[in-house]
């Protein structure tokens, strides 16, 4: 018989102490794989540089230093194309691809979600089968569009793919679904509402929770997208791709490729910490039906 | 899907009276908004992701190389590819050795984290989700494994094992072509919880607590049976969307290759397809074989998926 017990008004499934053991270090040692090297990261950038090369390396550092990002900085002064020219570079691209493809795949997936017309089941088909494959099988005849627009090593080589992302869609439309309530668009389509006004003052304030995860997914991609094979000339670079180099640059700047690595990982790490809740909230509408 | 507004609205004529055609024509004269609405999103999507496969697959049967008008050479590239080209063939075995160990590894990888993280409280329950996930989202953050497996004494590997005395000089670990696939396949295992996983997590958290209670009532004894009887049929949409997003993501990890072993890597020990495709593509502009490579790998991934989602959802039936 399964026994049961109380956790304050719900009646759940006793645990067996041997289970819960289990997964406690089945956990603790694929949470140990995923932690170390994230822990490393932030660890070797505040060692000074005798420490960096110091036999056996360790995982704690003796006299932490914040010189390894004083000499990022320094190079960063230094280089050819100024600094604030890359940061300008990945938050145009950022910017511009994101709120592109919010408004773009917002006002697409209200019309997917809501409005039933002739072709709306075959066009979402298609957008979600193109989940099935990724960019890789593009990426040959892309670079081939983008030479026939004379996109390349333009900043809209970068933008205007991301306005047709796939899976900020795909979230949308499923999150819209069931979260617009569809009583609300029928009394206002009754009072002589257009469907552009309903789905900009009533569908969209109702999911502010999928465009936040909008913003993220496309943020993050367009912001690790270091380097891209549209983009050759130095001054439209990315933030990523500066720092990159700098982390290519050898023994030499192995503190500053240190500080260099944890810049990178700060910032989608810290977008991702303040959005959590809004992320999985949409992700719980993000699944599919056969 | 779509609400039942078409219907609710008065229609002048009734169905019955017109042909198929003339019906869907009215409904698409009445929904002109509609399309206006996805007008703007369709033509990019048709311009960077429809219009590129069927481009391939077209350039596919040609011998196009940038310079030249290309010309139609009918089935040669594929004949080629399968029977001439050797490194394909090892491109072949490494692709399917790779995403067969990462996309299976990290699809259930990502549901039972997700599933042992439901089970703890849900203050902690935050920060270890941004342990597991945050790899997956740090860009070139994996450059750390360079570090860690590199190929002087001070890396850590090699320390460790220099150390211990199980070797007397160190190992390039990214340079060898025995330790080059296992370590690639952990490095990319380690960036891989990401959307999937977000997915399970969101999905875990949404079951209605009153199955569980009465599946308790109704004598499910353990959480392994409460696992395999409420949960994941509860799941099923996440299950299946994670499906698509870890194969796809399987498909995916060739930057990393290239980034932690150079390229090509040692003996073509961790070329996959992906990679012969940006050899031919972006290298040496061969785009008729290039595109012929893009058209076996899409017809590997769309199978690949159709397959898995077809599994995924007989079960339980």
């Amino acid at each position: 018989m399964a026994r049961l017990r109380t956790r304050g008004h719900r009646v759940v499934l006793a645990r067996s102490a041997g289970g819960d053991a289990g997964i406690t270090v089945i956990l603790s040692l694929l949470g140990a794989f995923m932690f170390v090297p994230m822990f490393y990261v932030i660890i070797q950038s505040l060692k000074p540089l005798d420490e960096l090369w110091m036999y056996p390396p360790k995982f704690w550092v003796m006299s932490p230093t914040l010189k390894n990002y004083k000499d990022l900085f320094t190079l960063m002064q230094t280089s050819w194309v100024p600094f604030s020219r890359y940061i300008f570079n990945t938050i145009f691209i950022s910017v511009g691809g994101t709120f592109g493809h919010l408004f773009l795949a917002s006002l697409a997936a209200y019309a997917l979600a809501k409005i039933r017309f002739p072709g709306s089941i075959g066009i979402f088909l298609s957008i979600r089968t193109s989940l099935m494959f990724n960019a890789t099988v593009t990426s040959i005849t892309s670079f081939l569009i983008m030479s026939w627009f004379h996109w390349l090593d333009t900043y809209w080589a970068l933008i205007i793919p991301a306005w047709g992302s796939t899976l900020g869609i795909s979230l949308m439309k499923n999150f819209m679904a069931p979260n617009v309530n569809d009583s609300v668009l029928e009394s206002a389509r009754l009072d002589g509402a257009s469907e552009l006004r309903i789905f900009w003052t009533i569908a969209m304030p109702m999911v502010k929770p999928a465009w936040l995860t909008l913003i993220i997914y496309s943020f993050q991609g367009l912001w690790n997208a270091g380097s891209s094979v549209y983009i050759y000339s130095e001054q439209y670079k990315s933030f990523n791709y500066a720092i990159s180099q700098i982390l290519a640059g050898g023994i030499k700047r192995a503190g500053a490729g240190a500080a260099s690595l944890v810049i990178m990982m700060a910032v989608p790490i810290a977008v991702f910490v303040i959005s959590q809740s809004n992320i999985i909230e949409t992700m719980g509408s993000s699944g599919m039906k056969d | 899907m779509g609400n039942a507004s078409s219907e609710s609205k008065p229609v002048a004529v009734s169905r019955k009276d017109m042909t198929r055609l003339q019906w869907t024509l009215k409904e698409m004269k009445r929904n002109w908004v509609a399309y206006l609405m996805i007008l703007p999103y369709m033509l990019i999507f048709t311009l960077f992701t429809f219009f590129p496969v069927a481009l391939s697959v077209v350039f596919s049967f040609t011998d196009f190389n940038m310079m030249e008008w290309p010309n139609f050479i009918g089935i040669s590239n594929y004949i080629s590819l399968f029977f001439d080209d050797d490194i394909f063939l090892i491109c072949c075995k490494n692709t399917l050795i790779f995403a067969g160990i990462v996309g299976p590894t990290s699809y259930l990888m990502s549901l039972f984290v997700a599933w042992f993280i439901n089970e703890i409280p849900p203050k902690i329950r935050a920060v270890v989700t941004l342990i597991f996930y945050a790899p997956s989202i740090s860009g070139q953050v994996y450059l750390i494994w360079q570090t860690l497996f590199s190929a002087d004494a001070y890396g850590w590997a090699n320390a460790l094992l220099l150390e211990m005395g199980v070797i007397t000089t160190p190992i390039a670990w990214f340079k060898n072509s025995i330790t080059v696939m296992p370590l690639v396949i952990i490095v990319s295992l380690w960036t891989s919880l990401g959307t999937a996983f977000l997915s399970f997590i969101a999905g875990l958290q949404g079951i209605d607590r009153s199955y569980y209670e009465a599946g308790a009532v109704d004598g499910i004894r353990n959480r392994w049976q409460e696992l395999w009887y409420i949960t994941l049929p509860s799941m099923k949409p996440q299950l299946m969307f994670g499906a698509i997003m870890s194969i796809t993501g399987s498909f995916g990890f060739g930057a990393i290759v290239t980034a932690l072993c150079g390229f090509p890597s040692v003996d073509y020990c961790a070329h996959t397809i992906m990679h012969h495709l940006e050899d031919y593509g972006s290298r040496r502009y061969e785009m008729g074989y290039a595109s012929t490579i893009a058209v076996i790998l899409f017809l590997i991934m769309i199978g690949a998926n159709l397959l898995v989602t077809r599994i995924i959802s007989r079960m339980g039936r």
